[in-house]
């Protein structure tokens, strides 16, 4: 097993490296300019300097090496700094990914807005699948009952209708008919006492609940139909026909081998988080990782489109790996070779 | 022939059992048990015929500037109400229909192609079977959302200066799109490919001295047909909502030529006092991308010999 991750992180590494040159060849196509956005009363010499001291006129292989550089060497070295409080030498000088816009290190804006993403998106993705799997389960033992039907029809619904229009009909109708909830994130909120404890879950409620819609949706269809197809399996009626009672089946048999594939749907769907929030974010105004993305593509700040970009990737590809791994733990049946 | 007739059981002469039963035929009694997708297939006819012929019953002219009525939510002349500058918002749903629909189809066409040839390939040629599918691997790992967006950032000028800014903004969108969403159908198609490959008939295939190209026409090509028809289906859908998700981003097409993403978009400003703006072309996106699902999954059930009850 041991052998089997280290062989799967090895051969990940070059699949990352083509990854990283094809998102930073695309958006290094972009015409965007760093002082696009500056006043216009700069003068053409100091814009020169401004692009120079940034790096955007290198020729593309700099480009390309630098940012490789930053990305996988610097910016590990400073997390560890920052993380286990020491300095190595040449901290001082080590050139970090600065973003066009802020004019600062663009990790440092992600872990600004990580926790913001984390909270909202990462919360209703637990919630989604904690409701979608009881849901699924009970749905397919009790195949064509109402139940079922009513439940395999709204979850037809929730995977259909996309999340920017559930998300702007929720605004509607709980944000200005009711006035329950309010439509914008803030942010600013720090959760001190009950008080506003109440007021971060009121301001939850709608992005949470748009998302854990969709993915209830999602996941219930999925550990639907691998129950349905476990509890068709000879291994059931074995189970049934020594006597076992119907609790004992469907919980310990059934299910347990319905939830692999579902583990691995989980493991599969965590990089999605990242990219769901684009929208739902937007919706709401919560300022995560998906929305800093997106004024930085309208911005045209190509550091950070690239490095956001490129951490997704990241984590495709690793969750990937996770995927495959939690699937052998839990499937004894498949072997790594 | 004679050999048949002689052997063929005397209780099987009535009429209606010999008519042969075609594969088309069993696929469509097995559809039209499932209920749901006879209704979808009804309701997505009336939205299609809506958007296509609509417009010759419903002549207000989508672009027509009327202040006047601007900000209604629903009265006789606009029943779906009317937009900020009193344009009518049903003749523009009409109007951005044809144009979502049109991306749907275009882009699973596009998509569905290129998984079809690649799995066709990579299945059948053991050599080219792993610098494919190395590539899907990378492809899968791309962040589709975000680098949807960055290449409709980067290319949406260049081509709106070639093709005008429609077509420009029209042949872009179903090239990401389908360019970005055909993986799933080359595994599929490659997984059937491998079957297919090790049975008798392509080994006789091969033995009477059939070329490659011909096996894969005529031989492997209509026995993953289904699955393919099926994956046809869900991409549509797939591809309506990644076009309106790039337009309610405000990077799909420009606001003179609404689609139903764009529509939303342009309508979430006014949500407190217009919200039929918003309601209608998010319903009509809902109810089409609901529909094609249903109908996907009723052409799985149907076309899927083992799933037959």
């Amino acid at each position: 097993m041991g052998k089997y991750i280290v062989r799967r992180l090895l051969t990940a590494i070059p699949t990352i490296l083509v990854i990283s040159f094809i998102i930073f060849a695309i958006v290094d196509l972009s015409p965007s300019d760093p002082t696009g956005n500056l006043p216009l009363t700069i003068p053409p010499e100091v814009r020169q300097k401004i692009r120079e001291a940034l790096g955007a006129d290198d020729p593309f292989v700099v480009k390309y090496v630098k940012w490789l550089q930053q990305f996988f060497i610097s910016e590990p070295l400073n997390f560890i700094e920052s993380v286990f409080d020491v300095t190595f030498p040449g901290s001082e000088d080590r050139v970090r990914v600065i973003s066009w816009a802020t004019r600062g290190p663009v990790i440092d804006i992600i872990v600004e807005r990580l926790p913001q993403t984390l909270w909202v998106v990462g919360s209703s993705y637990v919630l989604g699948v904690l409701i979608a799997v009881p849901v699924g389960v009970f749905s397919a033992y009790k195949q064509y009952s109402i139940f079922d039907q009513v439940g395999t029809f709204l979850m037809m619904i929730g995977f259909s209708v996309p999340t920017f229009f559930t998300g702007l009909m929720f605004i509607i109708i709980y944000s200005v008919n009711l006035k329950w909830f309010p439509s914008v994130y803030d942010t600013t909120l720090v959760v001190t006492d009950m008080e506003t404890l109440q007021l971060q879950l009121r301001q939850m409620f709608m992005p949470v609940t748009v998302l854990t819609l969709y993915t209830t949706a999602q996941m219930s269809r999925y550990t639907r139909a691998s129950t349905l197809e476990n509890l068709q399996q000879d291994y059931i009626r074995t189970a049934r026909s020594k006597g076992l009672t119907e609790r004992v089946v469907v919980m310990t048999h059934a299910v347990r081998n319905s939830l692999i594939p579902v583990v691995t749907l989980i493991a599969l769907g965590i990089p999605g988080i990242f990219a769901g929030a684009l929208i739902t974010e937007q919706i709401f105004r919560v300022n995560g990782i998906g929305q800093y993305l997106i004024i930085a593509i309208q911005g045209g700040d190509l550091p950070t489109v690239q490095t956001v970009t490129f951490i997704f990737a990241v984590l495709v590809v690793l969750f990937n790996i996770v995927a495959d791994v939690l699937y052998g733990i839990l499937d004894p049946r498949v072997t790594y070779s | 022939m004679t050999i048949k007739e002689k052997t063929k059981p005397k209780h099987l002469e009535s009429e209606d059992l010999l008519q042969a039963r075609t594969f088309a035929g069993d696929a469509w009694r097995q559809f039209r048990k499932h209920r749901l997708a006879l209704v979808a297939i009804a309701v997505l006819a009336v939205i299609i015929l809506g958007v296509v012929i609509g417009p010759l019953f419903w002549t207000l002219d989508p672009t027509y500037i009327d202040i006047v009525a601007a900000y209604q939510i629903s009265s006789p002349e606009h029943p779906w109400g009317t937009d900020s500058l009193g344009r009518d918002t049903l003749a523009r749903a009409m109007q951005g229909g044809r144009v979502s629909l049109m991306i749907g189809v275009s882009a699973m066409l596009v998509s569905i192609s290129i998984g079809t040839i690649i799995g066709l390939l990579s299945g059948y040629f053991p050599r080219l079977d792993n610098p494919l599918m190395r590539i899907t691997d990378i492809f899968i790992a791309l962040p589709q959302l975000p680098l949807l967006l960055v290449l409709m950032m980067l290319f949406r000028e260049p081509l709106k200066a070639s093709f005008g800014v429609e077509g420009g903004v029209f042949i872009l969108m179903v090239s990401v799109i389908g360019g970005l969403q055909w993986m799933p159908t080359a595994r599929l198609v490659r997984g059937e490919v491998l079957t297919v490959k090790s049975r008798e008939f392509i080994t006789a295939a091969n033995a009477v001295g059939s070329r490659d190209g011909r096996i894969l026409r005529s031989h492997i090509l209509p026995n993953v047909m289904s699955p393919v028809i099926v994956a046809a289906t869900f991409s549509v859908a797939a591809a309506i909502i990644t076009e309106s998700a790039l337009s309610f981003l405000g990077l799909g097409f420009p606001p003179d030529f609404p689609t139903w993403g764009r529509l939303l978009f342009d309508g979430k400003d006014y949500l407190t006092i217009i919200w039929t703006l918003v309601f209608w072309p998010g319903m009509l996106i809902s109810l089409t991308v609901l529909c094609v699902n249903f109908i996907g999954d009723g052409l799985r059930d149907a076309l899927d010999p083992r799933l037959r009850k």
